[in-house]
């Protein structure tokens, strides 16, 4: 085969050029992904009205299923990322319901137990589990205080491309990391005004402009099991 | 007291290859159930979001604190320097590295993703008291198994004191961080107690002085070596005082609990209403495996008689396994209580008991782990010099042999 020498360069400059151009798109890619890393000056939360929330509706369970690609099934080793809890005073009788999720604490137990560092809080305050780094030793249900956390007991099938699950993993609530990186609102805060109800309020807990923290100066809000102190992300009115 | 020589068995007997063949069928049976579950998933276990962590578990943790109370016959030997306790020695620390082994196979195969075990060797997280236990283990492997040559090699047998002596303290740590697993966790309301750790100490060295018993008169049966009463019957007493210890912790640990109000659920269903969990605790735990092994171990009739102390180490060690199942899963039954003075339900099983009963694949994988002590045993005593020739009570000397 005759090849000229013209010929050879140019087919060598291709050679490089395709060799070269993965490397910067990863580039690219890592420029995009630095560009909206987590920031420690916003910690996101969430504010639960619960005068607005009402016995029955799942809206926020069904949105939260379908964003991230949970079955919806209600069985013992199903994975549950939010749940609607209906609670009655034993004393008074008054009756209350309310969604629980993980509450994304600032000191988080979850993360404190993990053995290789696989739960983990994002600088903006987002707890959420590396799968990579994740072995299933299901250490971190045994110290969530909130019940918010799964393990995946079967074969996974037809995974969100955004949402990243495994089989012998444990996972929980994200606040929808995947929309919020994105400037969108989690999908349950979202279902829960398209619904009408908006007892669901989701924010930047350390801006005191933003709207969840004003309402929880004017209003007041509570923490589940606040005698843990570990500073929740999601607070709850009305309980 | 004349120096007693160590040498291995013959290890050809029928019994012999039985028990060999019986825990290599429960090992090839652990690895089926392993296989089983790494394709299948957790659930063809019991183990559920609610109970996390089931049979695998309690026999996996009732393994490791066996392993460290295993070594305190050496402990007593080396490290106090009790020559009675010499020649028991070498096969105390040899129990002490099968059963942790067995104890760690089972933890290590439970895993969601064992596949991953090296991620676990290699990312620490060094809050947790896991990723301390892990250290733990594997110190517990290296400096056992350095005390062990010191006591098999003359060459080294010089440092079989510093070796004991370190080997105990370790021991007493490791079992510190066993104890602490449940110690450290603030959710749920069995536990978060600092009285776990030094309940754990006590308690696995009765279940370790059960085993090794075991192993010592089942051993001298099947190998033909004698063994005197007045030996049985000293490390029997020695282990009916750790038994009245482990229920003295374990009544405090009730006791406390109880004086706080926002426990008085949790203690009154262990200890009244919980059903298996109840029954396990007063029938197995208390009755069976502190009481009656108790009587046995102390009563003139009966103290020192072989048949008598096999019966209550056996006992001992099935009160341990009922333990540790109440500890371990009659703490996750009972639900957590996210909103004190309410009552709760839930699609998440929110405010009731949640149940748990243990499937065929775990109940192998913890046999499994058994099966790994006792295969061990069983090599050990054939191929290393662990067995005393003779434990005659005119060997020994029991009489003269405090120092």
């Amino acid at each position: 085969m005759n090849v000229t020498r013209r010929q050879f360069f140019g087919t060598t400059a291709a050679l490089a050029g395709m060799a070269v151009a993965p490397g910067l798109l990863l580039i690219e890619i890592r420029q995009a992904n630095s560009a909206t890393r987590a920031s420690s000056k916003v910690r996101w939360g969430m504010l639960v009205d619960t005068t607005r929330c009402v016995e029955g509706c799942t809206a926020c369970v069904t949105a939260c299923n379908k964003e991230n690609g949970l079955s919806g099934g209600t069985g013992p080793d199903d994975s549950q990322w939010i749940r609607k809890i209906e609670l009655k005073e034993k004393s008074t009788g008054r009756a209350l319901s309310l969604p629980v999720m993980c509450q994304h604490c600032a000191k988080p137990p979850c993360v404190d137990v993990c053995p290789t560092g696989a739960s983990f809080k994002r600088a903006d305050g987002i707890v959420l589990v590396d799968r990579h780094l994740c072995i299933g030793c299901r250490y971190c249900m045994m110290a969530c205080p909130y019940k918010a956390r799964s393990f995946v007991h079967e074969p996974l099938h037809d995974q969100k491309p955004d949402v990243p699950r495994g089989q012998g993993c444990v996972e929980a609530c994200t606040l929808c990391v995947q929309r919020v990186d994105r400037g969108r609102e989690p999908a349950c805060v979202e279902a829960c005004r398209t619904e009408g109800r908006d007892a669901l309020l989701f924010g930047d807990l350390n801006d005191p402009g933003s709207a969840i923290a004003r309402r929880m100066r004017e209003a007041g809000a509570r923490q589940i099991r606040a005698d843990l102190a570990l500073d929740t992300g999601v607070r709850y009115q009305g309980f | 007291m004349a120096a007693i020589a160590l040498r291995e068995i013959e290890g050809r007997s029928r019994g012999w290859w039985a028990l060999f063949a019986l825990a290599g069928a429960l090992v090839l049976g652990m690895l089926f159930a392993w296989h089983a579950m790494e394709t299948r998933g957790h659930v063809i276990t019991g183990m559920t979001n609610q109970v996390v962590w089931g049979l695998p578990h309690v026999v996996a943790v009732f393994l490791i604190l066996a392993a460290s109370g295993a070594l305190n016959v050496a402990s007593t030997a080396s490290a106090f320097d009790k020559r009675f306790y010499k020649p028991l020695a070498p096969l105390s620390a040899w129990l002490a590295l099968v059963l942790l082994a067995g104890g760690l196979a089972v933890l290590g195969l439970d895993l969601g993703r064992s596949d991953r075990l090296v991620v676990a060797m290699t990312h620490f997280n060094f809050k947790s008291i896991f990723a301390w236990n892990m250290f733990l283990y594997s110190g517990f492997f290296a400096i056992v198994g350095a005390y062990l040559w010191t006591l098999l090699d003359r060459a080294v047998g010089r440092h079989a004191t510093l070796a004991g002596r370190v080997a105990f303290v370790w021991r007493l740590v490791l079992t510190t961080g066993t104890g602490s697993i449940f110690g450290f966790l603030i959710a749920r309301e069995a536990y978060a107690s600092a009285l776990l750790a030094p309940t754990f100490i006590v308690l696995s060295i009765a279940y370790g002085m059960a085993i090794y018993l075991l192993v010592l008169i089942g051993a001298c049966a099947g190998a033909g070596r004698p063994l005197g009463r007045g030996v049985v019957e000293r490390i029997g007493r020695l282990l009916g005082w750790f038994v009245l210890a482990g229920l003295y912790f374990v009544a405090v640990f009730h006791l406390t609990n109880l004086y706080l109000a926002k426990q008085a659920g949790v203690e009154r269903f262990l200890l009244v209403e919980g059903g298996i969990y109840t029954r396990l605790f007063w029938i197995g735990q208390v009755l069976l495996g502190s009481v009656v092994p108790l009587v046995i171990l102390w009563s003139p009739a009966t103290r020192g008689r072989r048949g008598a102390t096999v019966a209550a180490a056996a006992l001992v060690v099935l009160g341990g396994l009922a333990q540790m199942y109440v500890t371990i899963i009659g703490a996750q039954a009972w639900p957590l209580d996210l909103f004190p003075g309410y009552e709760m339900r839930s699609s998440f099983y929110d405010g009731v008991i949640h149940r748990y009963a243990p499937s065929l694949p775990e109940a192998a994988l913890a046999l499994g782990g058994l099966a790994i002590a006792l295969g061990g045993a069983l090599l050990g005593v054939k191929f290393l010099k662990l067995l005393p020739a003779s434990l005659s009570d005119e060997t020994l000397a029991p009489g003269d042999g405090a120092h």
